[in-house]
């Protein structure tokens, strides 16, 4: 459902992306791995046209979305729980679920079903939530634009366990129910277990795709080891 | 100093102050979710008055020409968004002021190229004209009883928008992630088209509504903007709520110091001196209540983003 040919993309004058291609079937879960600094934050931006792509193609459902405006590339589709969370401090948490919603199965009290927290903080504005609660609200804010396709930027970084898990059961639930997933996460031993496949980044180049158990000790190390 | 003058200079400061929440709510909402100082605020208040005194005067009807001075001033506030703000939001606020400055000039001299020199009258409408008696004697004319209604139901409906709608909610989204809330889908340049038509919008009907009290002549708008600015800054950019307190206690800071502060240095000071110490001090004493407010609260007294 969502092909990258190629992309090349700039912040001002300096290069962060200079090849990078992925697919992503319709239902699978793509795992995005690599280093720090690799790319795979400025390729979820691209994709998100928040940094537009410079050169080569994004498709979604066969349509061109590279380069459009992000508001554009959302409605074909994307929801996006971004690295940091971003959720928005000065609004209540069911106004989160609300300012940007669109029509569809996801509303907001079937995200409170999901994340039941999430009901319970209802009221409260989203800067008095704990980490784990603002990133549930991240995701459940993502879903209720109704995306096909959710990316996931660090969606369990600097999370308890507990709370991890929390979030890896609603992940793969959604999985199960449909959506597709593009994953970028630093603990592989949760990430690959729920993955259809994995694109690997060096140096803003896609190096190596394939299923998560092609993964080998020598790739590992060579693409994924500090 | 009587019992019935002073309520008739209270509700007098009153008055100025819900025209200055009418200018400043759009003026803070502008700069609070887009970032954008606009000095051309006051050319909408403008725009809105001379339409008003046009259409009423072609008309005869003032509820026409009300309307039409908030609709121009709203499309003319659209029209400046689309066509200049647009181009400014990535700058600094120096080039905005400076682009916004020249909005000023070119709207001032349109105007005058189109209506004249000679400033307009409007008339208060017959339905409106006329005094009423309040308790503690006092006589007060009803028009300014409308302005200061008409002043609290907008800023009734401002409050029910941003805090109970949809649109409210992006609005404050939008102050606070602006990217984030575009890449949820939400089509930011058509939001802050709305937002900035909407503050010229109530500008327009500041406008129109004072043109009734004053004449209706080009630069009647900078006045007003420069109270306004000061109001924003007192009551927090961003802010409605602090829009609200800010302009009633500016208005009504202003119009009683100007009036009252001469009679109190006439207690300690010669007659001659007293006038002259009291009004320059009244005409500043604003400008001090904000150094005083910022000296305790920087960010206003009722910041936005809290």
């Amino acid at each position: 459902m969502l092909e990258l040919e190629r992309i090349t993309a700039f912040y001002g004058a300096s290069q962060a992306l200079f090849d990078v291609s992925l697919s992503l079937g319709t239902g699978e879960a793509l795992a995005l791995l690599g280093r720090n600094g690799m790319g795979k934050s400025t390729t979820i931006r691209a994709i998100c046209g928040l940094t537009p792509p410079r050169d080569g193609q994004i498709r979604l459902d066969g349509q061109a979305i590279g380069g459009q405006p992000s508001h554009r590339i959302a409605r074909a589709g994307i929801g996006l729980v971004p690295e940091g969370r971003r959720i928005f401090p000065n609004l209540t948490v069911a106004e989160n679920l609300t300012a940007a919603a669109r029509p569809g199965y996801w509303d907001r009290a079937r995200v409170e079903a999901l994340f039941p927290r999430l009901g319970e903080r209802r009221g409260q504005y989203g800067h008095s939530l704990s980490g784990g609660e603002q990133q549930m609200l991240a995701i459940g804010r993502a879903l209720t634009t109704n995306p096909r396709l959710l990316i996931l930027d660090e969606a369990t970084e600097g999370l308890a366990p507990v709370i991890r898990q929390e979030i890896w059961t609603a992940l793969r639930r959604l999985k199960d129910e449909g959506l597709s997933l593009l994953i970028v996460d630093k603990i592989l031993a949760e990430l690959l277990p729920i993955a259809d496949r994995c694109t690997i980044l060096e140096k803003g180049v896609s190096v190596w795709s394939g299923a998560p158990d092609g993964l080998d000790p020598a790739t590992r190390d060579r693409f994924l080891g500090v | 100093m009587t019992l019935p003058l002073f309520i008739e200079q209270l509700l007098n400061g009153v008055q100025l102050g819900v025209t200055l929440f009418l200018m400043a709510s759009g003026l803070t909402l502008v700069f609070g979710v887009m970032g954008l100082i606009n000095l051309a605020h006051g050319s909408l208040y403008m725009i809105g008055a001379f339409t008003c005194a046009t259409v009423t005067g072609s008309t005869g009807s003032f509820a026409l020409g009300l309307g039409a001075g908030v609709i121009a001033a709203a499309l003319a506030g659209a029209l400046i968004e689309w066509s200049v703000m647009r181009r400014l939001y990535a700058r600094d606020h120096l080039d905005q002021v400076l682009a916004t400055f020249a909005l000023i000039l070119i709207i001032s001299e349109g105007t005058r190229y189109l209506f004249g020199g000679a400033p307009l009258w409007l008339d208060v409408p017959d339905a409106l004209s006329g005094a009423v008696a309040l308790p503690g004697g006092a006589v007060y004319p009803l028009y300014r009883l409308a302005i200061i209604g008409v002043g609290l139901l907008v800023a009734l409906g401002l409050f029910l928008l941003i805090a109970r709608t949809r649109l409210g909610m992006q609005i404050r989204a939008g102050e606070s992630d602006r990217e984030m809330i575009a890449a949820l889908g939400v089509n930011i340049a058509s939001l802050y088209t709305i937002v900035f038509a909407l503050g010229a919008g109530l500008a327009g009907l500041a406008g129109a509504m004072v043109g009734a009290l004053q004449s209706v002549r080009v630069g009647m708008g900078e006045p007003v903007l420069i109270l306004a600015f000061v109001v924003i800054v007192i009551g927090g950019i961003g802010s409605i709520r602090g829009a609200l307190v800010g302009a009633v206690l500016v208005g009504v800071t202003d119009t009683l110091g100007r009036i009252f502060l001469p009679e109190l240095f006439g207690l300690v000071l010669p007659p001659s001196e007293a006038t002259t110490v009291g009004a320059s001090l009244g005409s500043m004493l604003i400008y001090l209540v904000m150094a005083v407010i910022l000296a305790i609260r920087p960010q206003g007294l009722f910041p936005a983003n809290a």
